[in-house]
């Protein structure tokens, strides 16, 4: 075989390891612990949208081989973390995603997510800004809510438009599917926010989008103001969406009445249905202190950092050479 | 019917779409993080060269169509069709005056070129990327003048029109870059 040679140069293999060294440094002197949970769990997510590699375990403890999957990020994990009292804290891991492989993505990849008691999404955004300038030595990042950069780039407003609205808006930005009309209001909106507002936004500068319409909450609370939205932001920076933040949703049973949800909706989609994580949700029910989190991807940042054109220039072993 | 997975896309890939046959020139996948997954991708029409754009849902499976490349050399044309010949099997396959297109300024007898069969039929015939052709008639120009002065147009024996230097003459042979319509060198009788 010729291609077992790594896709990066020894240059994007320095700039990985400083990088990293920046990000711990970043962290410590703001008093954010460094916490280590488990990349393979017995529960996983229910996401629409969100496929988990699981395995095997056939020397569980019990008389059956058990399923345990691999996370798609540690999200419920280091919840359950805060829930315990462990103030802010941060990780560096490796997350799974079920999913192609292309220019930005790979199944498997590093995720830096952290987590702030005591921040809003608007606090943390700041924090976010601030390690963007100290890993990327870039400008500020300019703030837009979803519906200006909406409004701004596609040309009608997310909030309000009908189904045939974000169709017509297809066609004018020359988005051809077909059967436009058989897709569900939020995979328009995203088809539209992704392909026409994503590539102009960010160009010079990080931007960060925030207030996503409700239905895209995630695991974010709905705005106490305007229940139309949700206190989630995503940050885009030179095309490349680089991280998705939450003011967190702390109260155990919305929680579970999301998760049903999405488990309703796997079942319309014909998707195999998710147990919601029990540990989660008892953690939830004890408390979880008010706080954001956010995560990024350390690759994508990685990218930007070095100018590399697609995500196989940081990877030593993409998934097609792993 | 073949099909592919929006998974096994990549340039290359000839696909159908709207009963046209049709070549991926690039794809790209689209995956918002919490959202639903895409794939965009630009596309060449083969009969009808267009090129467009189209976005596929990820997972989506499309027709596969059966086009294949073959290398072929040019013997003649009988005014209606253009006769090629396979140089191992002398299998030999006509194309008509749509599939050979533009390609046939550049075609020279035995040259080897590109014909893409769809079906088995010829759709498409792409020229070696340079021909030599003899100027069939081109001014005389100045003498003295040096190159690089814009030059002036030849017509060549297949009837393409070339812009040459000024010192190159009627009855010369040149070689062209057929992919750009320009002309490369003399070459020695």
């Amino acid at each position: 075989m010729t291609d077992w040679t790594p896709t990066t140069s020894h240059t994007a293999r320095l700039a990985r390891a400083a990088l990293l060294k920046t990000i711990r440094h970043f962290f410590d002197a703001r008093g954010v612990l460094e916490v280590d949970t488990p990349l393979l769990s017995q529960a996983t997510v229910t996401d629409v949208h969100l496929d988990a590699f699981n395995t095997t375990f056939a020397h569980a403890a019990g008389p059956d081989a058990q399923t345990l999957w691999l996370q798609t990020s540690p999200e419920y994990a280091m919840k359950r973390l805060l829930c315990a009292d462990s103030g802010p804290i941060y990780q560096i891991c490796k997350a799974f995603r079920h999913e192609g492989a292309g220019r930005f993505h790979n199944p498997e990849f590093t995720m830096l997510e952290w987590y702030r008691p005591g921040f809003d999404h608007h606090a943390l955004m700041d924090e976010v800004d601030e390690l963007l300038v100290a890993t990327l030595q870039c400008d500020r990042a300019e703030r837009l809510t979803y519906q200006q950069a909406f409004q701004r780039h596609v040309g009608i407003d997310p909030l309000t438009a009908r189904q045939d609205q974000l169709i017509t808006a297809l066609d004018t930005h020359q988005i051809d599917i077909d059967a436009p009309d058989t897709l569900p209001r939020d995979s328009l909106l995203q088809l539209l926010f992704s392909m026409v507002a994503e590539p102009l936004m960010g160009q010079q500068t990080p931007v960060m989008i925030y207030s996503f319409p409700a239905s895209q909450a995630a695991l974010a609370r709905v705005n106490q103001t305007d229940p139309r939205v949700a206190d989630r932001f995503e940050v885009y920076f030179k095309g490349i969406e680089l991280a998705n933040g939450f003011f967190e949703l702390g109260d155990a049973s919305e929680q579970r009445q999301r998760f049903n949800q999405d488990n309703q909706q796997r079942e319309a989609n014909q998707l195999p249905q998710r147990p919601a994580d029990e540990r989660l949700l008892s953690a939830l029910d004890h408390g979880l202190p008010d706080c954001a989190g956010v995560a990024l991807g350390i690759d994508r940042l990685l990218i930007l950092a070095t100018g590399a054109s697609a995500i196989d220039e940081v990877l030593n072993f993409p998934v097609s050479r792993a | 019917m073949a099909n592919y997975s929006t998974n096994e896309f990549k340039g290359g890939l000839k696909i159908m779409l709207d009963g046209e046959p049709c070549n991926i020139l690039e794809n790209e996948y689209v995956k918002p993080g919490k959202g639903q997954a895409f794939n965009r991708v630009k596309i060449r029409k083969l009969i009808s060269g267009k090129v467009l754009e189209k976005t596929f849902r990820s997972g989506e499976s499309v027709e596969a169509a059966d086009v294949m490349d073959t290398e072929l050399a040019y013997l003649y044309t009988d005014g209606e069709f253009y006769h090629f010949m396979n140089n191992d099997t002398f299998e030999q396959i006509a194309a008509d005056e749509k599939a050979v297109g533009d390609a046939v300024k550049w075609l020279v007898e035995n040259d080897v070129c590109t014909i893409t069969l769809w079906n088995g039929s010829p759709i498409t015939v792409t020229p070696p990327n340079f021909v030599e052709l003899e100027i069939t008639e081109t001014d005389p120009g100045l003498k003295g003048d040096t190159a690089g002065t814009g030059g002036k147009p030849a017509t060549l024996s297949t009837g393409a029109v070339v812009r040459v230097p000024l010192f190159v003459q009627t009855g010369e042979v040149i070689k062209v870059d057929t992919r750009s319509g320009e002309y490369v060198s003399r070459v020695q009788k």
